[in-house]
């Protein structure tokens, strides 16, 4: 080409030193972008933790609560209920939890932190519909059995720990979520228990 | 040729001064980098200025993360109406009858220092020169804001300020004869209750808390910014080098 | 492996072919100075621009009510929002200085002349949607001066007889400038006009590919085939489509040797573009104005309307002339005269520096008028302000004018054969 001397060493070390630094600028260049797709602080607002007052909640009653758009059953479990869970442990599909559906301290026969009270999101495992709380007349699906969790869609049942019924579209347990218990009378959802 | 341009050049810019008026401004020399005084600035602002003023684009949260206050005890110690940590800085006061009661509903100051010409430095400058003038609905004017409709929050920190005899001579001239009054033109007649020194450290760190929620990613931004200059200048250095050494084939 | 593969490829798409003949194997005057950085530097900020745009509209909300208060969310709650926020408008601001001195440099260097006139108008067409995109971008943050400075703007068209005030509440799409305003401002602003900028910008390239690069002497690079001894051609191998045409001389091929220039030239923009997006965005409360960090209110005129620095030299054409339709037409003629300069310069010799002492005059008071018009655009209205602009206005339209005169017998200096540098 030219008349004067190629250091091709020279050039090839520069066009690479070059090309690295500047690939480093444009993936450096490109983490704002990435980032701005996280959760804004506005969507942080929005899914923080919730607190509820289980304070007023009769034995056997379900309230709902919501929790970054979904449904959160609480239920007071009576001791009749807590007693069915030893009952249908057979015609369950996963009985020890051995599935990730719950954190780890709610890895237990009733996935809770406490026995007295179910934290479970509403939303059945199948395709996304809100099971209903059948208070005494679950026996019509489960013979024996006077309290579950009905899926209306597709006939899915559920014992009184979330647990998923063997034989039902569902394949998996409730979710239990991330809860703990700050204070006597107060559940907070989305901070699980030592958490914070 | 050369000489025309220069002296437009020269022109040009005494035109924009003939344009802007106004007595000079204190300056407020204000830090955004001290916590300390924005967490002053912070609490000036929740106890007094928050019934009236908004913050509505500034959440809780945000704030005490980056003025390092402990979010329990910024909800203890900062939050007076029972919102969220993740909620805005609002208040509930009625915009239609703040309107009726002030001449018009105080405005939301999130971004006060920066919608304001002259920016923290007239902030500053503003919030030390109220002064006792029986015609206003409040019986204080403001010298750096003329007929403001705001009353002396701060009285009782700063006390009662009056214009000077020459001052006072000077706004009965004929208006063309008027000049924009300054805080040279307002004296201390009755002491409050932090001395002049005292006093305007309150409204520094005041304007310094409104200075950090107009943009609250600014020291981010010049902490990123010198990052970004110095890798360029890295990567200037390699392709002026990359450049040269192609170049020998054609020179 | 990597050949098969290409090969594959170029059976099908000419993608080695293209790269060739634009790139790898176009030739490129070997003398470019320092103003040919602009072309691509423009292009680096209309893609700056196409990205950060995109990932704005994310998170913007485009009306009334929440349009103020989501450019608020994004400089405060998206992660990084305030960094993309910035590089959008500084990059607007940028565009127009890049692009303007790119202009610049077609005056000087008379890159209008023949054969490059459609090149020319490419280019104009580019700067004029260019002008029409920034101003409707400059709508949507809804601060104060965004809503008067388009209130202004759009009044304008009420000057034109007859049709003038249904033409301007058709614009607006409702009484006042509105939330249907911004709905459609935003449309076009995010879709309509950055395509057609696209297109223009492709087409532009490809006019410059095929009458080829002017440079500061003036000089054709592209000689008659068969004209010039062996010895004395360039060195580098070229595309056909140019070799086989014309024997070319003083050229290098655009890749490696611009392409590594430009990327240096990229570094040292971004310095400086970096620096003013990380340490001044408000580039002094000329890049983002102090009255537009208030909601757009209809009831609260800001103290000095002023468009923005870069709409200054036309906005203040339009201010000085007394006369409200006059104005108008003397704005738009302005910005006529810079399509029609081709053929108002009637002179052969491209480089202003070997042209007579009187088009480097007119070049001179053209440069100063222009820089005046734009900072009286920037300034409040006043007497001296009026007399000086009229001035500046002459001398701006004179420019073209006298161009015209003298252009025709114009005591030109030879121009050398070859590039001497």
């Amino acid at each position: 080409m030219s008349n004067a001397p190629v250091n091709n060493g020279r050039r090839r070390f520069l066009t690479v030193a070059t090309s690295v630094v500047g690939g480093a600028g444009v993936v450096g260049a490109a983490v704002p972008f990435i980032a701005s797709w996280n959760p804004s602080a506005k969507a942080k607002a929005a899914g923080a933790p919730v607190e509820v007052n289980i304070s007023k909640i009769a034995i056997g009653q379900l309230i709902r609560a919501e929790y970054r758009g979904k449904p959160i059953y609480i239920v007071r479990r009576s001791k009749e209920i807590l007693d069915s869970l030893n009952v249908v442990e057979s015609q369950l599909s996963d009985p020890a939890s051995a599935e990730p559906q719950q954190p780890d301290y709610a890895t237990n026969q009733h996935r809770s932190i406490s026995p007295e009270y179910l934290v479970a999101e509403g939303v059945c495992t199948h395709l996304g519909c809100a099971p209903t709380y059948r208070k005494g007349d679950f026996s019509e699906q489960v013979e024996g059995v006077d309290y579950g969790f009905f899926c209306p869609c597709h006939g899915s049942k559920f014992d009184m720990a979330g647990r998923v019924f063997s034989g039902v579209p569902a394949p998996l347990n409730l979710v239990v979520p991330e809860h703990s218990f700050p204070a006597k009378g107060t559940l907070l959802i989305g901070i699980g228990q030592g958490d914070a | 040729m050369k000489k025309l341009i220069i002296a437009l050049f020269i022109l040009l810019p005494s035109l924009a001064l003939a344009a802007g008026g106004g007595a000079p401004l204190d300056h407020a020399n204000n830090d955004i980098t001290d916590k300390e005084s924005l967490r002053n600035g912070a609490k000036t602002f929740m106890n007094y200025c928050l019934g009236c003023h908004q913050l509505q684009y500034q959440r809780y949260n945000r704030t005490f993360a980056d003025l390092e206050i402990d979010e329990k005890e910024g909800i203890d110690t900062l939050m007076f109406t029972g919102e969220k940590v993740g909620d805005h800085i609002t208040n509930t006061m009625p915009k239609k009858e703040a309107a009726a009661w002030f001449g018009a509903a105080p405005p939301d100051l999130t971004l006060v220092t920066r919608f304001k010409g002259g920016g923290s430095d007239w902030l500053y400058t503003y919030l030390r020169s109220f002064y006792a003038d029986s015609a206003r609905p409040f019986g204080v004017n403001n010298a750096t804001f003329k007929d403001v409709g705001m009353p002396h929050v701060f009285q009782q920190l700063q006390g009662v300020q009056e214009l000077t005899a020459e001052a006072k001579a000077m706004l009965l001239l004929p208006t063309t004869q008027q000049r924009p009054l300054g805080s040279a033109d307002l004296v201390l007649t009755q002491p409050g209750d932090l001395s002049p020194a005292e006093y305007d450290i309150v409204v520094r760190d005041l304007v310094n808390f409104l200075e950090y929620t107009g943009e609250p990613s600014k020291v981010e931004r010049h902490r990123l910014g010198y990052w970004v200059l110095g890798f360029l200048m890295i990567l200037f250095v390699l392709t002026y080098l990359l450049k040269k050494e192609y170049w020998r084939d054609i020179h | 492996m990597l050949a098969n593969f290409m090969a594959w490829i170029d059976k099908r798409l000419p993608v080695t072919e293209a790269w060739n003949k634009h790139l790898a194997q176009y030739p490129a005057p070997k003398n470019f100075n320092f103003w040919y950085f602009f072309g691509s530097l423009a292009m680096l900020v209309l893609v700056n621009q196409i990205v950060t745009g995109i990932w704005l509209t994310m998170n913007y909300e485009p009306s009334g009510d929440g349009a103020f208060a989501s450019v608020e969310y994004i400089m405060r709650d998206v992660d990084y929002g305030w960094l993309l926020r910035y590089m959008h408008s500084t990059g607007a601001s940028a565009f127009f200085i890049v692009v303007y001195l790119h202009m610049y440099r077609g005056l000087m260097y008379g890159s209008y002349q023949k054969p490059r006139e459609l090149l020319w108008i490419f280019g104009m067409l580019i700067f004029l949607v260019l002008m029409a995109e920034a101003f409707m971008g400059y709508l949507l943050p809804w601060g104060n001066m965004s809503y008067w400075g388009a209130q202004v703007i759009i009044s304008l068209f009420g000057a034109i007889p007859v049709i003038g005030d249904d033409l301007t509440t058709w614009i607006k799409g409702d009484y006042v400038i509105s939330g249907a305003t911004l709905n459609r401002f935003f449309a076009l602003h995010v879709i309509a006009l950055p395509l057609v900028l696209v297109i223009l910008v492709f087409l532009h390239i490809l006019a410059l590919h095929e009458v080829g690069s002017n440079n500061p002497e003036g000089t054709d690079i592209k000689k008659k085939k068969g004209s010039v001894p062996e010895a004395e051609l360039s060195k580098f191998k070229f595309h056909k489509a140019y070799s086989e045409k014309y024997d070319i001389v003083d050229a290098i091929p655009f890749h490696p040797y611009y392409s590594v220039k430009d990327i240096m030239g990229v570094v040292g923009f971004l310095l400086l573009f970096c620096w003013v997006m990380f340490f001044a965005p408000e580039g002094g409360g000329y890049f983002l104005e102090a009255p537009n960090f208030e909601p757009a209110n209809g009831l609260k005129t800001p103290e000095h309307i002023v468009p923005v620095w870069y709409f200054g030299p036309f906005y203040t054409i339009l201010r000085v002339i007394p006369d409200k339709l006059v104005g108008m037409l003397g704005m738009f003629a302005a910005i006529g005269m810079l399509f029609a300069l081709p053929w108002f310069d009637r002179g052969t010799v491209k480089s202003f520096k070997f042209r007579s002492k009187w088009h480097l005059l007119n070049i001179a008071q053209f440069t100063a008028c222009f820089i005046a018009l734009g900072i009286l655009g920037t300034l409040p209205s006043s007497d001296l302000a009026n007399l000086i602009g009229r001035i500046a206005t002459l001398g701006y339209f004179g420019f073209f004018i006298a161009l015209w005169f003298y252009s025709k017998n114009e005591q030109t200096k030879p121009v050398p054969e070859r590039v001497t540098k």
